[in-house]
């Protein structure tokens, strides 16, 4: 059995996380240790909540020197929601606030309107994905525009969207990064514990890529 | 111009261990077990759900924490929880249980400040707010709390205003006049309120038929929460059980096995393909 870990830092709904990878056959385990983190086969970054908060937390449980690590070592990241947004430079969520810097580019808020109409924040709600990259695993038995559940009020840019873009979706008209890839790491701006069948299949996915 | 998908969201009243329904949110009749409507509407494509403990304001109780704990265990989509949530720990322990995001209505209004602070502690999208209104005999609103029994005096639009101000996510608009009606959404309630906010507005109250779903949409809502359709119609058509727990409440409706009047029963198929022939877009399930 491979070691899987979940990294609670805060104060987010971990609980159909850890239920999700459990309906795929995946026990992971909840964590905040840093020895735990480094002795995993795989870790996932969640996060709901602002930005700064998020970066304290992990700051404060001496959780970013780890994180780093273990991205660098190859083993498999994910991350999901704000855990997609922390792994880049910066993020301009209530100030500028600096990231993990493991993926180059920044975090950005959606526009109050969009071609003249009017955009409600935050997105809450079912949004199709694109792929960018043909045939990714983690497409696996995921069709171009599969809807899945999005809540967020900022998205990611990336420097590099033709190296790290892997799939593209659009709220009111505005297109964006909603998931992104870069080795080892992978990252969904939305909530695949959340999005139903769908979410599950990409779960899946993850797991078969890494054998887990 | 590209809208965003509709949301069609079952709302399930809760009172102890059962699912109840009532109309202006009073003279509550047992349906069954939550726990087999959620399952069935998870199947049926539902995009959220949403608990409402209805009692529990009143009494000043939680009672939900095993109904949702259940519910996230089997059901992959979000679960909004309202009913007597206070504190920072009333959201922690609603949160711990399983659900996405927490509904406060009376919390927000006897005490502001404490919206400002959970949003600021738990994100603004886990915060959602609701406005259960009023319509006066000059035509204002005015915001309730406690089920629609107690008057605050607050008008609607501007306590809309302020609740997005102090951070919430989503704004539940609840129709007291036309909640368990079915006489359809009050467009021009939905419509005042949507219009004044930028955060995604949630209809609430008078569904009665698939077209309502698209008043309310065409009034500015982004999702529709929806109760009286879609229950009759999975205990008419025998998707969910009739046991429900004799313990609390009203069961007389389910043994007589009454009819409804001005409800058109219907699921959640043919409320998003009535959404869809109108122009706007659903989610699509995946299969």
């Amino acid at each position: 059995m491979k070691n899987v870990v979940i990294l609670d830092y805060g104060l987010g709904n971990l609980f159909s996380v850890l239920q999700a990878f459990k309906e795929i056959g995946v026990n992971a385990e909840l964590t905040d240790d840093p020895e735990k983190l480094a002795l995993a086969d795989a870790a996932i970054l969640p996060g709901v909540g602002a930005f700064g908060h998020a970066m304290k937390e992990l700051e404060s449980k001496k959780i970013i020197e780890p994180l780093l690590a273990f991205a660098k070592s190859g083993k498999p990241l994910l991350g999901i929601c704000l855990g997609m947004q922390l792994l880049m430079d910066k993020s301009e969520e209530f100030g500028e606030h600096l990231g993990l810097g493991l993926i180059q580019g920044s975090v950005k808020k959606f526009p109050m309107e969009y071609n003249h109409q009017k955009v409600r924040v935050p997105h809450m709600g079912w949004s199709s994905i694109h792929s960018s990259i043909k045939k990714h695993p983690s497409m696996v038995d995921v069709k171009d525009g599969t809807d899945v559940y999005f809540v967020h009020s900022y998205y990611v840019e990336l420097a590099q969207p033709e190296v790290n873009q892997l799939t593209w979706s659009e709220y009111a008209g505005f297109r964006y990064t909603s998931s992104l890839v870069n080795g080892n790491i992978w990252a969904y701006q939305f909530h695949p514990e959340k999005s139903g069948k769908a979410g599950l299949q990409l779960y899946k996915n993850w797991a078969q890529h890494f054998q887990l | 111009m590209v809208m965003p998908k509709i949301r069609v969201i079952p709302r399930l009243d809760i009172k102890g261990p059962n699912l109840v329904k009532g109309i202006h949110l009073e003279g509550l009749r047992v349906l069954g077990d939550p726990a087999a409507y959620a399952r069935h509407y998870y199947q049926e494509g539902a995009d959220e759900l949403f608990y409402m403990d209805v009692v529990a304001s009143l009494f000043e109780r939680n009672s939900l924490s095993d109904i949702i704990e259940k519910t996230a265990r089997e059901i992959f989509i979000p679960l909004t929880v309202g009913g007597g949530i206070r504190t920072v720990e009333d959201i922690k322990k609603v949160l711990r249980a399983g659900a996405d995001k927490v509904c406060v209505n009376t919390g927000a209004i006897k005490n502001p400040a404490f919206i400002k602070h959970a949003a600021e502690l738990f994100g603004s999208s886990t915060i959602v707010a609701a406005i259960e209104c009023i319509k006066q005999p000059d035509g204002r609103y005015f915001a309730f709390i406690d089920n629609g029994r107690e008057e605050t005096g607050l008008e609607v639009v501007v306590w809309a205003q302020k609740l997005q101000e102090l951070g919430v996510g989503e704004i539940v608009v609840t129709s007291v006049d036309r909640e368990g009606t079915g006489e359809g959404i009050d467009a021009q309630l939905i419509q005042s309120i949507a219009s004044a906010v930028n955060v995604p507005v949630i209809a609430h109250g008078g569904i009665g038929k698939p077209q309502d779903a698209v008043e309310a949409v065409k009034a500015g809502a982004s999702a529709v929460a929806v109760a009286s359709v879609l229950h009759y119609e999975a205990l008419m058509n025998g998707k969910v059980g009739r046991e429900a727990s004799k313990i609390e409440g009203n069961t007389r409706f389910l043994q007589e096995n009454r009819n409804y009047k001005k409800i058109t029963p219907c699921g959640l198929n043919d409320l998003k393909q009535t959404l869809q022939s109108s122009g706007f877009q659903v989610r699509e399930i995946y299969s």
